[in-house]
């Protein structure tokens, strides 16, 4: 149904407090219709899983970044590129693992926790949940593409 | 049913548009408005008084011959103090937009799959839910404004405000016209509303396209709360992606 907007390259800012505040609804809103965190953490990261697969077509079109050859790579391009230009931010990388196959991203100004505060009864809430979804989608898609490539 | 006459070219038009179901405007999230009964059609500017002479609609605005030898809007400063904090310049953190517009289908997608009840009564409870998520985001775009902005002089300013400052902030871009009855009615209307645009343009999806105009119908009615007007919004959509927002201010 969605047909992609042809923006080319050019990309267009608005305050991240919409984004925010949005997301604030969202969360909230999500939190009345399940009845436990475990749930609403759930939902969060399906619907990131939905942005991220559409969100990464948008990012391969507009950032121009050629294929990363290893998994350092890729995390350097999501912190310094990804993070950058969606958000604002560039979190740090740390935690690698001795494998290389996992590291930690820190997000020091998260954008979506601005002016938010936790009620007591929601500590199993991962608020920001959304992001890894994101994550998780668009980082499922680029090893699609990379298994078509490798065909 | 009341006739919008056309003040540039006179012509008629009968009000054969896709509304919002009627049951979008009943029930909300927020609190509820009070509905004077008439349906999802047009807000007859009639129901104040008794017998009523035809109205004259203005075009207050139009939004894009701003700047070119001015429209109907007497010339006014363009933006108004409030931008900068809601147009996030000034050292505020910028996001892409592409992030809201897909946070804003994946919220429509999402509250829509949940309501097991597909028929009329389902989509009202999902219409609202959507339409009270908006107003919450309203609000609170309202309270971030600095005092200087609440001051306005009329609320033909508080809706031309809405227009251009909010509507920039929110869209990147200003409502394409604004007219009203003065009497408290006004309708809004963007030809090419971002929130549409990636849907597909003529009548394909036309049923669709009330979903997504219920969180940014409430995101009006939300601001307008907050700069202390009430008020009542929905939208309709001819053809996408062009759609116009309704906004009747109630007086209690």
């Amino acid at each position: 149904m969605s047909r992609q907007a042809n923006r080319g390259t050019e990309s267009k800012k608005m305050s991240s407090e919409l984004f925010t505040l949005t997301y604030g609804a969202l969360v909230t809103q999500l939190c009345k219709d399940y009845e436990n965190d475990e749930d609403v953490n759930k939902q969060l990261d399906k619907m990131g899983y939905n942005i991220g697969v559409r969100l990464i077509e948008d990012f391969l079109a507009r950032s121009n970044v050629g294929r990363c050859h290893d998994f350092r790579e890729t995390a350097d391009v999501i912190a310094k590129v990804a993070f950058k230009m969606y958000l604002g931010i560039t979190p740090s990388i740390t935690n690698w693992s001795p494998a290389g196959d996992e590291f930690s991203l820190i997000l020091e100004n998260n954008p979506l926790v601005d002016f938010v505060e936790l009620p007591d009864n929601h500590s199993s809430l991962i608020y920001s949940n959304l992001l890894c979804g994101v994550l998780r989608g668009a980082l499922e898609m680029i090893r699609k593409l990379r298994y078509t490539a490798n065909t | 049913m009341e006739m919008l006459e056309d003040p540039e070219t006179g012509k008629k038009q009968r009000e054969g548009r896709r509304y919002l179901s009627r049951a979008a405007n009943i029930d909300k999230a927020g609190p509820p408005p009070n509905l004077p009964g008439s349906g999802a059609c047009h807000e007859s500017p009639e129901k104040e008084g008794g017998a009523s002479p035809k109205h004259q609609w203005k075009r207050e605005w139009a939004g894009s011959r701003l700047g070119i030898g001015g429209g109907a809007c007497p010339a006014g400063p363009m933006r108004t103090l409030g931008a900068e904090r809601l147009l996030g310049t000034g050292g505020r953190r910028m996001a892409d937009v592409v992030l809201f517009e897909f946070l804003h289908t994946e919220m429509v997608a999402e509250l829509w799959a949940q309501d097991p009840d597909p028929g009329p009564g389902g989509q009202k409870v999902s219409l609202s839910v959507l339409e009270g998520m908006g107003f919450r985001v309203g609000q609170a775009l309202g309270e971030r404004l600095p005092r200087e902005t609440l001051a306005f002089r009329e609320e033909l300013d508080v809706l031309k405000f809405l227009c251009k400052d909010v509507w920039a902030a929110v869209f990147q871009k200003q409502m394409d016209s604004l007219r009203t009855n003065h009497q408290g009615t006004y309708v809004l209307q963007d030809n090419s509303f971002p929130l549409l645009i990636r849907m597909a343009s003529g009548l394909q999806y036309l049923e669709e396209a009330p979903k997504f105009l219920a969180f940014t119908c409430g995101l009006l009615r939300g601001t307008l709360s907050t700069l202390g007007i009430k008020s009542l919004v929905t939208a309709s959509v001819a053809a996408l992606p062009a759609c116009k927002f309704q906004v009747v201010i109630q007086r209690s």
